[in-house]
């Protein structure tokens, strides 16, 4: 076919002279756009009319669970009227990266957060500071371990409203049939003994199952060990890391050890707490770490193919005791928000004792008087009892500004040495001389 | 000036007119498109550069320290970047080649005069119209290691001996696994591409192929194939594109774990700019991201452009 005359370029391609155009228009829109790096700007939030609409955002994954969160937001709205709360659900993975990406917008009036966010969305300016908001007898009577989630350097940055760290969750019925008496697993000794019976007597291929995912749920289940192992993540000063020597190379070696006794089952790799409580309810693992939401979980027979067989323990001793990750979380109101004082209204409204004792089930209260609280033990008769003695003794991941950064190391390098490609030894060398800038 | 001459006169001037009018009309239409156009990508992308030369912390507008090219030479000289390079160059390699491959196939065979062909050609297409995301869940829990329907079925035949952790437990399966749902997906696109270019080929060539005496196999490698070059050309560039810049697949399946072995440049653009935020590290890796594709891109166009010449 004969080209149309007459057409001496392509239609389609730019002439030079348009590619010019373009590449100034561009050029202006890169000048624009400078101006804006430079120039002030800030947060265009404020304390707002006390009324109206506000949005909240929650994570769909553990603790109170959605509809619980509904039925609250709904009273909530009883009592107030004037009020209007949207509730969004996002998994835990993202929730960080959203809070972080609405921030600009101001989109969120109240985000949930984590215990290692307060010093990163502290000092960026990413929620408000509330040390003056919140009350004295708040502070008296909340649980240690909770108070520090919403804490960085002394200041407050929201309101407890989860606390929670890992218990030990085991099968009855598995342990009952390698004769392991539920008691002898109050050391990760044995644990470990109780998991070489299971699979000696063939009761189970993989007696343990974690949440070993190259997301933070890996660090958690870390750090619940090497609190056992008594190791550090930062130096006492807190500007230098630690975790590669003493408890926390131990801590990462046992990990190890299981996986090369196939112990542990492989998919922990793959697993986040949520894989973990399906596997576990469906008869798949003897024994797992996980938080308090997989108690009535896994014993509901709706959902659950072990409901009554299961054991919920204190998280198991190591050399240097037992203490449980600090898994809380704590409710704050964005600076970004336009409705900040309704936005108060509704996080006090939800960090109440009244309503955290409600709700006590999936979550625990972070009201030291909660946990005498008839209704709440009631709720709770398995986790209560266990919750009491494990709640008072917590540890905690590094509170520092780039924590995230840390952990993404961490997860990287433990992951290498859970798959065999680096010692553990050399897999937290390799992580603490990439960390060690980032704490100082 | 005669009467004729004046009429044409008269009626060029009408066009001239009414061309000016219509080329106003069409700048007045093409408004909102640059309006968006400048929104959402001229301007972003300058912010992105800028950005890329601060040490911007935090989401919120300020005066950030002045870096100048230190951004792009610290990403240079992480470790983790090259490896994710590496993760990347593999992912689209492979993914590219084997849905080029497949697609090839499944165009041929929807090609054929065969009945119920427009229910093939509806089942087809069906993969590509999922979205990623949707995919990737899907593929997750095929490839659950205690539910999944993969070991289900390679048990049962008796392909395997036990239940595996196929995103788990060894990276460089976890990144294949990965790349496997990716190909599922596009090759329905691809080979729908190779069918629209299957049915520009004149017939007649293969029925005078056919009086020459050529086989299937011949007809296939000496009309078929060159006459698809253009086509082919295009799907490679559109998929070596897409999967340079592979990224939800990665979030929803793996997480970029185990040990970071499916993590994609994109993947860790992302993690540094959001988990991290370091937004001038991300702009910087993603404004070397943007320069492989550019160069990718003007690679694939020369030759297409030498082939047609």
């Amino acid at each position: 076919m004969s080209e149309p005359k007459g057409t001496s370029e392509p239609k389609g391609m730019l002439s030079r002279r348009e590619l010019f155009r373009l590449s100034a228009v561009a050029a202006g829109a890169g000048i624009l756009a400078g101006c804006d790096v430079a120039g002030g700007g800030g947060n265009a939030g404020g304390q707002g009319s006390g009324e109206g609409k506000i949005k909240a955002l929650f994570m769909q994954q553990a603790a109170y669970s959605e509809a619980d969160i509904r039925n609250m937001t709904a009273d909530f709205q009883k009592a107030n009227p004037k009020i209007q709360v949207e509730p969004t659900f996002v998994a835990y993975d993202a929730l960080h990266d959203k809070i972080v990406a609405a921030a600009p917008a101001g989109t969120y009036d109240v985000v949930l957060i984590d215990v290692i966010w307060p010093a990163e969305f502290g000092t960026k300016k990413i929620v408000t500071e509330v040390s003056g908001d919140v009350p004295a007898a708040w502070q008296s009577g909340m649980l240690g371990g909770a108070l520090t989630t919403a804490k960085y350097q002394g200041r407050f940055y929201g309101v407890p409203w989860i606390l929670d760290t890992k218990y030990l969750f085991a099968n009855t019925e598995l342990l009952g049939r390698a004769g392991v008496d539920p008691v002898s697993l109050s050391t990760w000794d044995g644990v470990l003994a109780a998991a070489r019976a299971l699979k000696d007597k063939r009761v189970i291929e993989y007696p343990l199952l974690w949440s070993w995912k190259q997301v933070e749920a890996l660090i958690c289940d870390y750090t619940q060990l090497v609190g056992a192992f008594g190791g550090k993540f930062l130096a006492d000063d807190g500007r230098a890391v630690a975790f590669n020597t003493g408890g926390g190379l131990a801590a990462l070696e046992f990990m190890r050890r299981t996986l090369d006794e196939k112990l542990t089952n492989p998919n922990s790799l793959e697993s986040v707490e949520d894989d973990v409580r399906k596997v576990f309810s469906e008869g798949g693992a003897a024994m797992a770490i996980n938080w308090t939401y997989m108690v009535s979980a896994a014993d509901d027979t709706a959902n659950s193919k072990v409901a009554g067989k299961v054991a919920v323990l204190p998280t198991p001793s190591g050399p240097s005791g037992g203490p449980g990750v600090n898994g809380s979380m704590a409710l704050s109101v964005t600076s970004g928000s336009r409705n900040q004082k309704a936005a108060w209204r509704y996080v006090s409204y939800l960090t109440s004792a009244e309503v955290q004792n409600k709700y006590a089930k999936n979550s625990l209260p972070c009201w030291a008087a909660s946990y005498d609280d008839r209704k709440v033990v009631e709720a709770n008769p398995k986790v209560v009892p266990v919750a009491k003695k494990q709640l008072a003794s917590l540890i905690e991941r590094p509170q520092v500004p780039r924590y995230n950064e840390i952990s993404q190391l961490l997860q990287a390098e433990i992951q290498n040495a859970l798959l065999g490609r680096k010692s553990p030894r050399q897999a937290l060398d390799d992580a603490a001389a990439q960390a060690k800038p980032l704490v100082a | 000036m005669s009467e004729a001459a004046r009429g044409v006169s008269e009626a060029g001037h009408r066009v001239k007119t009414s061309r000016s009018g219509s080329a106003r009309l069409a700048y007045a239409l093409l408004l909102p498109a640059a309006v968006l156009v400048f929104g959402v990508v001229l301007y972003p992308a300058g912010r992105a550069l800028v950005i890329s030369f601060y040490d911007v912390n935090s989401p919120f507008p300020g005066a950030y320290p002045f870096l100048g090219l230190a951004n792009y030479a610290a990403v240079l000289s992480d470790g983790r970047v090259w490896t994710a390079a590496g993760h990347t160059l593999y992912f689209t390699v492979v993914s590219t080649a084997a849905e080029l491959v497949f697609g090839m196939g499944l165009a041929l065979l929807l090609a054929a005069p065969l009945k119920l062909r427009w229910l093939f050609r509806s089942i087809v297409i069906l993969p590509w119209a999922l979205p990623t995301i949707v995919n990737g869940a899907m593929w997750r829990l095929i490839l659950n290691a205690e539910y999944g329907v993969l070991n289900a079925v390679l048990t049962q035949l008796g392909l395997a001996d036990g239940y595996r952790s196929w995103l788990g437990s060894d990276p460089f399966v976890a990144l294949n696994m990965v790349v496997a749902a990716d190909v599922w997906k596009n090759t329905s696109l691809v080979a729908f591409f190779l069918l629209a270019g299957l049915s520009t080929i004149p017939r007649e060539l293969y029925e005078a192929a056919r009086v020459d005496g050529a086989g299937a196999v011949r007809s296939f490698l000496r009309i078929t194939l060159p006459l698809l070059v253009p086509t082919v050309a295009i799907v490679l560039v559109l998929r070596t594109i897409e999967a340079f810049k592979v990224f939800d697949i990665v979030y929803v399946m793996t997480g970029g774990g185990p040990a970071s072995g499916t993590q994609t440049i994109t993947f860790f653009t992302y993690l540094q700019a959001f988990s991290s935020q370091r937004f001038s590290v991300g702009s910087a890796l993603a404004y070397l991201t943007v320069l492989a594709v550019l160069a990718l891109a003007m690679v694939y166009l020369r030759l297409l452009r030498q082939r047609s010449t």
